[in-house]
This record gives C-alpha cells, sequence and structure tokens, in this order.
C-alpha cells in the first residue's frame, strides 16, 4: 500500500461544503425563497448514458438529488437463466461495454468457481495481460470523458489515440474492437502471437510519456484543480458502509483491492503496488487512476517478460470442444460437441459469489446451480449500481455545475448499472 | 457529387434547385448526441481524431434536438426509453434523418427479453440500418454516406403526405 | 463448523438455522425475524467487524413453502473476510426488515430486489421500484412464474397518435 499526493500541486483547495451537510439559507427574510426541481437526463450529453436525476435547487445549491435509473434495463439477470453457461459470455461484454474483457474474466471465473476447475498457467497470464489491458483502456477512457465533461476537449483527442492502439491489438486478438468474448470457461480463445507480443512491448516502451503528456494538460491546469479539488468529497468511513469499490473508495483513503487481497490470475506472481488516495475527492480519484494505468503497464510488462509455454485452454471433457478433425469422424466427439452445444454442460448444485476487481470496483457474480446446465439465478453485483446509491449522498450541498464532475467520478456505465 | 455540368470558361454551373438544395443538406448532416449504449462508444471513436467523422459534414454533434438533422439510434432501445426517445424525434424539425445503429436498434439482437422494444422501427421511421454490435466506426459511415445517397434522391418540392416519413 | 457460524449460533441459538461451507463460502442461514439484529451484531462486534456490503440478492423457489430466499454478501475490510446470510421469507408475508440502518448501502441494493422479486422491506426509507417505471403492474420479472418476453408492455406504444407514425410490418 501507497499513499500517494501528487507533488506538484500545491495550490489549496477551494473551499466546498462538505457532502451531506444541508447548507444554511442567507437569503434575505423579505424575499421569498423555493426549491427548484430540475430534470437532467435521460437525454443529456454527460450523464454517460440514459441516467436521470431529479435535482432540487436552492438557488445554485443542490438540496437533494434522486437518480432515476434504468431507462437501459435489459433484463440480463432473467436471460441468464434461459441460456447456458457458455451462452452468456456475450452478455457480460455488453455490461460495462467500455471494459468487455474484464468482464468477461469475471464472469468466467466464477463458473470456475462453482466448477471447481483449475486453469493453465499461460492461460492465466494470457488473461492477466489483456484484463491490464483492459484496465488501461477503461481509464484512458474516463479520462477522456471527464476532462470533456468539465470543459477540457484536448485530453480527448489526446487518449483515444492511444485507445486505438490498444483496441487495435485487441481487433488482432480476437476480431472485436468492444465486444470482446475472449475469455473461455477454462482458459482463453486462441492464443497471442508473437506479432501481437512485439506489439504490446512497442506500446508500453512509451506509454509513460503518454502519460506524461495527459498530465502536462491536467495535473497543474488551474481549471481542471478547481473543478475537482474537493468536489464529491466522501469520508472512508461512508464510502466503506455505502459499499463503493474500486478507485472511488481507494480514493478515500481505503485499502482495498481484489487483486492484491484475494489473488486471481497471474497478479500474486509479479510485483506492484496499490495506490490510495488521501483526501476522496475527485482529483484524488483522477490520480489514483493514473497510478493505476502505471501499475498496469508494470504488471503486463512482467507478465510478458514471464509467459510460460503451455497450453491455453484446460483439458477437461465438461467444458472444452473436441478437436474439429476428430468432431467429423468420430462418433462420440462429435455427440459430445452437440451436447455442448445445445445443452451446456451440467454444474454441481451449490452457490457461490465469485468478486473480481475490474477498473471501476467489484464486479461480482452470485450464481445459484440447481445441478442443470443452466444458471437457477444469476445475480451481477455491478460496482456502477452500487456507486449509484451514494450519488445523493455526495451531490448534496455542491454547485449544480459540479453535477457532471460527480457523475463522471465514479466512472458509471448505464449497461452495468441498469442490465 | 454530380451537381450539375460545368460551363466552359464561364464558371458555370447549371444545376436544378432540388439538387442544389439536397447537395447542401447530405453535406451537413447535424447529428443528435444520443447515446443509448455500447455503440455510443464506437460513435465516440468515429468522432475521435482517427476516423474523423467531420469528413462528411455529419461532425457537429449537437446536445439539443432542435438543432439537429440526424438521429443515430446508438444502442438498446428499452421500452422505457421509448416514449423518450418519440419525444427527442418529434421536437426534431424537418427534414429529419434516423439511423439505426447496431443491432439492438435494429431488431432487439440477443435481448429478446420483458424490457426491450425489438427494433427502433416499431414507433420511429428508420432510413438507415446499420447492422454490427457494435458497428465499427467505418459500418457508421457507410451508413450515413447510404443516407447521403438517399438525401440526393429526395424530391424537395412536394409535400409529404404522412408527417414523419421521409419519402425517397 | 466454520469459527464465525459458531459465534452467531452462540449468539443467536433462537434465530440459527444452519451453516453451509462450499468451495471456500461461508453461508449462513438465520430466521427473517432476526435479519437486524443478527446484522447489527455482524457489523459492531469487534471480533465480526463486517463493515462492508457486498450485495443483497433473491433466489425465488416456487415449490418450496417458503419461497423466497434473501440472500445478503457481507466483507471485512479489515479482517478481509466474507459471509453470506441467507433468510426465508413466505409468499403470503413476503417481507422483511430492511438493513439501510446498518448499511447504508442497502437502500438500492434492497430496493432492485424489491423491483425485481416482489420482496417488501419494512421500514426502507424510500420503498420504490427502481429499474422498472412506478406504474409498472405486470408483475416482478425475475420470479420464476414471470415469462421471459413479458405480458405485453414491450410492444404497446401509448404515447404514438393517430397517423403520425409509419406503419411497418
Amino acid at each position: 500500500m501507497t499513499t500517494e499526493t501528487n507533488p506538484k500541486t500545491v495550490e489549496p483547495a477551494p473551499e466546498h461544503p462538505v457532502a451531506g451537510v444541508p447548507v444554511p439559507n442567507k437569503a434575505l427574510p423579505l424575499l421569498r425563497t423555493e426549491k427548484l426541481m430540475l430534470n437532467m437526463g435521460p437525454q443529456h450529453p454527460s450523464t454517460h448514458g440514459v441516467l436521470k436525476v431529479v435535482l432540487e435547487l436552492e438557488g445554485e445549491r443542490i438540496v437533494k438529488a434522486t437518480p432515476v435509473l434504468g431507462f437501459l434495463h435489459r433484463g440480463v439477470e432473467k436471460l441468464a437463466e434461459d441460456g447456458t453457461y457458455h451462452q452468456f459470455i456475450p452478455h457480460t461484454d455488453r455490461l460495462d461495454y467500455v471494459c468487455a474483457m474484464y468482464n468477461n474474466f469475471a464472469y468466467v471465473r466464477a463458473v470456475e468457481k462453482l466448477l471447481d476447475m483449475k486453469v493453465p498457467e499461460r492461460a492465466e497470464y494470457l488473461r492477466t495481460i489483456v484484463a491490464e489491458i483492459q484496465r488501461i483502456i477503461g481509464h484512458l477512457f474516463w479520462l477522456g470523458t471527464q476532462a470533456l465533461d468539465i470543459g477540457a476537449m484536448t485530453v480527448f483527442f489526446y487518449t483515444f489515440r492511444e485507445r486505438e492502439v490498444l483496441l487495435d491489438f485487441f481487433d488482432d486478438l480476437c476480431g472485436a474492437r468492444l465486444t470482446t468474448t475472449w475469455y473461455r470457461i477454462g482458459g482463453v480463445e486462441n492464443d497471442i502471437s508473437p506479432k501481437l507480443i512485439d506489439h504490446l512491448y512497442k506500446f508500453l516502451e512509451n506509454f509513460s510519456e503518454k502519460l506524461d503528456e495527459y498530465n502536462a494538460l491536467l495535473e497543474t491546469n488551474r481549471i481542471w484543480l478547481a473543478r475537482t479539488k474537493g468536489i464529491a468529497v466522501i469520508s472512508a468511513e461512508d464510502a466503506i458502509s455505502f459499499g463503493l469499490s474500486g478507485p472511488t473508495l481507494r480514493g478515500s483513503g481505503v485499502d482495498y483491492d481484489l487483486r492484491k487481497y484475494e489473488p486471481y490470475g497471474a497478479y500474486d506472481k509479479v510485483q506492484w503496488e496499490v495506490p490510495v488516495g488521501k483526501n476522496g475527492d475527485t482529483y484524488d480519484r483522477y490520480w489514483i487512476r493514473i497510478l493505476e494505468m502505471k501499475e498496469s503497464a508494470k504488471i503486463v510488462k512482467q507478465c510478458l517478460d514471464q509467459l510460460p509455454q503451455g497450453p491455453y485452454m484446460v483439458e477437461d471433457p465438461r467444458v472444452t470442444l473436441p478437436q474439429k478433425d476428430k468432431v467429423f469422424t468420430n462418433l462420440e466427439h462429435m455427440i459430445r460437441q452437440f451436447k455442448l452445444f445445445t445443452q451446456g454442460f451440467n454444474t454441481p448444485p451449490g452457490e457461490i459469489y465469485c468478486g473480481t476487481e475490474a477498473h471501476k470496483g467489484e464486479l461480482g457474480f452470485y450464481i445459484v446451480s440447481d445441478g442443470s446446465g443452466k444458471p437457477y439465478r444469476l445475480k451481477i453485483r455491478a460496482p456502477s449500481f452500487v456507486h449509484m446509491g451514494a450519488f445523493d449522498y455526495m451531490a448534496r450541498g455542491y454547485m449544480i455545475a459540479d453535477i457532471v464532475t460527480i457523475f463522471g467520478t465514479y466512472d458509471i456505465v448505464m449497461g452495468e448499472c441498469d442490465r | 457529387m454530380g451537381v450539375g455540368t460545368l460551363d466552359g470558361e464561364g464558371g458555370l454551373v447549371t444545376t436544378t434547385i432540388e439538387q442544389a438544395v439536397n447537395w447542401a443538406r447530405k453535406g451537413s448532416l447535424w447529428p443528435l448526441t444520443f447515446g443509448l449504449a455500447c455503440c455510443a462508444i464506437e460513435m465516440m471513436a468515429a468522432v475521435s481524431a482517427r476516423y474523423d467523422i467531420d469528413r462528411y459534414g455529419a461532425g457537429v454533434f449537437r446536445a439539443s434536438p432542435r438543432q439537429s438533422d440526424l438521429m443515430i439510434v446508438a444502442g438498446t432501445v428499452c421500452r422505457r426509453m421509448a416514449p423518450v426517445i418519440r419525444k427527442i424525434y418529434d421536437q426534431m424539425p424537418e427534414p429529419k434523418y434516423v439511423i439505426a445503429m447496431g443491432s439492438c436498434a435494429t431488431s432487439g439482437n440477443i435481448y429478446n427479453s420483458y424490457a426491450v422494444v425489438q427494433g427502433v422501427d416499431r414507433f420511429v421511421p428508420v432510413d438507415i440500418y446499420v447492422p454490427g454490435c457494435p458497428p465499427t466506426p467505418e459500418a457508421l459511415f457507410d451508413g450515413i454516406l447510404k443516407l447521403q445517397q438517399k438525401i440526393m434522391k429526395q424530391k424537395v418540392f412536394i409535400k409529404s403526405p404522412i408527417l414523419g416519413a421521409t419519402k425517397v | 463448523m466454520h469459527p464465525n457460524a459458531e459465534k452467531i449460533q452462540a449468539r443467536f441459538p433462537e434465530a440459527f438455522l444452519s451453516a453451509k461451507e462450499w468451495r471456500g463460502d461461508l453461508a449462513v442461514t438465520v430466521k427473517k425475524d432476526a435479519i437486524v439484529p443478527v446484522g447489527r451484531y455482524l457489523h459492531d462486534d469487534p471480533g465480526m467487524d463486517f463493515d462492508y456490503i457486498v450485495h443483497v440478492s433473491s433466489v425465488d423457489y416456487p415449490e418450496d413453502p417458503e419461497r423466497f430466499e434473501v440472500v445478503y454478501e457481507f466483507y471485512s475490510i479489515r479482517r478481509r473476510e466474507r459471509i453470506r446470510i441467507k433468510a426465508r421469507v413466505t409468499e403470503e408475508d413476503g417481507s422483511i426488515d430492511s438493513v439501510t440502518g446498518i448499511w447504508k448501502g442497502a437502500d438500492f441494493m434492497e430496493r432492485e430486489v424489491f423491483d425485481m422479486m416482489g420482496i417488501r422491506f419494512n421500514h426502507h426509507p424510500d420503498h420504490r421500484r427502481i429499474l422498472m417505471p412506478d406504474e409498472y403492474d405486470e408483475g416482478y420479472p425475475l420470479r420464476k412464474d414471470f415469462p421471459l418476453a413479458g405480458k405485453g408492455w414491450r410492444d404497446t406504444f401509448e404515447f404514438i397518435t393517430e397517423g403520425s407514425h409509419k406503419k411497418t410490418t
């Protein structure tokens, strides 16, 4: 654990009220005052999708902010009960569509825990590499859109430039840019080629310079500081009570990272640190995300150096597809292939919860199995949804112009929030 | 472009008013900033430096429906969102065009569930369907180019019998 | 039995029903009336210290006499441990006490359970639907007797006025 503050920001934070504390009404007694109701969204450019918020305002101060969710509710949990375990992997892509690989990862880990399955070492390394690349993409996306919402448009073009380089990597790896479906239960879909490894090494070589470029634009930018320092402050105690996770929780100084404390993949085989903030404001969360990108780059570099040889998919007749040439010549293999695709595989009856540290926070899957080939119940613990629970508390007392910053500070994605 | 023929030395262009109006319309399609789900991310990528949607005159994203000509329905259309989409569509001034971007807006995609409308064309007339889940920015550009071709074939000076339906 | 489960049994002998450890997850079933005292104990007792709420969920077993199961998952930031608490609710009663007074984050999670499964939470500060609209009246989607495609709501558009829409087939 390291407690990080940016040494370059010597400027004191502007005075802001603490969230949750009512603002005294300083209006003259002769003047009539009343609260103003303002609907924001669902069609608004900076609500990150289709979120609606009903704001109660006193002048320009927010007295109450009620989020109205469900405009992207697609019934994913119900759909999960209708398909086999394999068929749900494409659905997980579209939960948090900025960060599809990590959703795949969280889901296949949950099913593997249910099956009590061990994944080959090379697969673990490949999973970790791609997941961390996805984390970098997610944070780059956050940085670009958050700066765009606050008013700095330039950063958006810079971060999307690097994002495209990494999306090219995904494109070559699995043929899709956003909805990847690359992880499989028991491994990954295909092996990484030497050309792609070179692609990654080349990217990592000058990635820290690129990070410096973004920081040169924002780090000591007066407008950025004024609009992020002291905005959306939440104390560590409250953040824990609300169930916040990821950079939103670590920004308040709580050292909670599942990659470190419930290690999976290859995270326990490489050297890295968990950056933890101090003030619990938007600026600290920004700084943590920048540091996390550096840590991710470190993890990817080490994993590429250590990448072991071996199979990338487990040899387990329950989940592995038979080889294609055998399917055409051997009756048993053909039946197995047919059964896997039509009925899926049966899981032992029981229930598990498996949490994974996605770039927004703890993404968990709670699966109840009744022994058949379909999940009996599948609950998704989505970080964005839990974060929205704290929105009202964190928005109270701030100016109406800050509401966009407070949306962005969670890195909210509605597909995951509404499911 | 096919606007008309250039008349030798005089620098004259002969064309019909209809063609000139359509040519002007197709070159300044102002889309509405209206992302619903996954496809909105690819729409944003189309705006960014690498793809640069401005090359087709469709880069001036407006936040208000009153200022925009083109609604790109980018993402899953949930039933709860449907009245909002219809209201936004009604608020857009004529002539207005709709691109259904991606499988969800086209047909509901894999979401055959209780909350998802099986295609945005159930309540809003659609001009161009772009397939893909999500479509790449190139696919979106193809849709915009197809829409431009469609605009060039439009009759400008006749009254449309059905309000909201685009004549070809 | 897991030491945490033993502690709960010693503290609440009446309410404790069963404990099961499977794949490293500890699940303790308690009576639904005791959910708030058990939650208070888990949160406040220094030996337990489960200060972080992970999720609140629900499972539907239509054949069972006690039809619904409400599932809570807690985590201890300091002790790095997890626990799952379950409570059964009958269909006729269909209500359980809210734990929002103990974990603030339970607010939205319980609202989601109400919206999706129809289990009411007593003393909840803002007891409304959350993902479906307030006026939605087809029932509770995650119940097993609810059809996947719904009961027709997704295909009715009462907001389209006559003649303003191009009919599609």
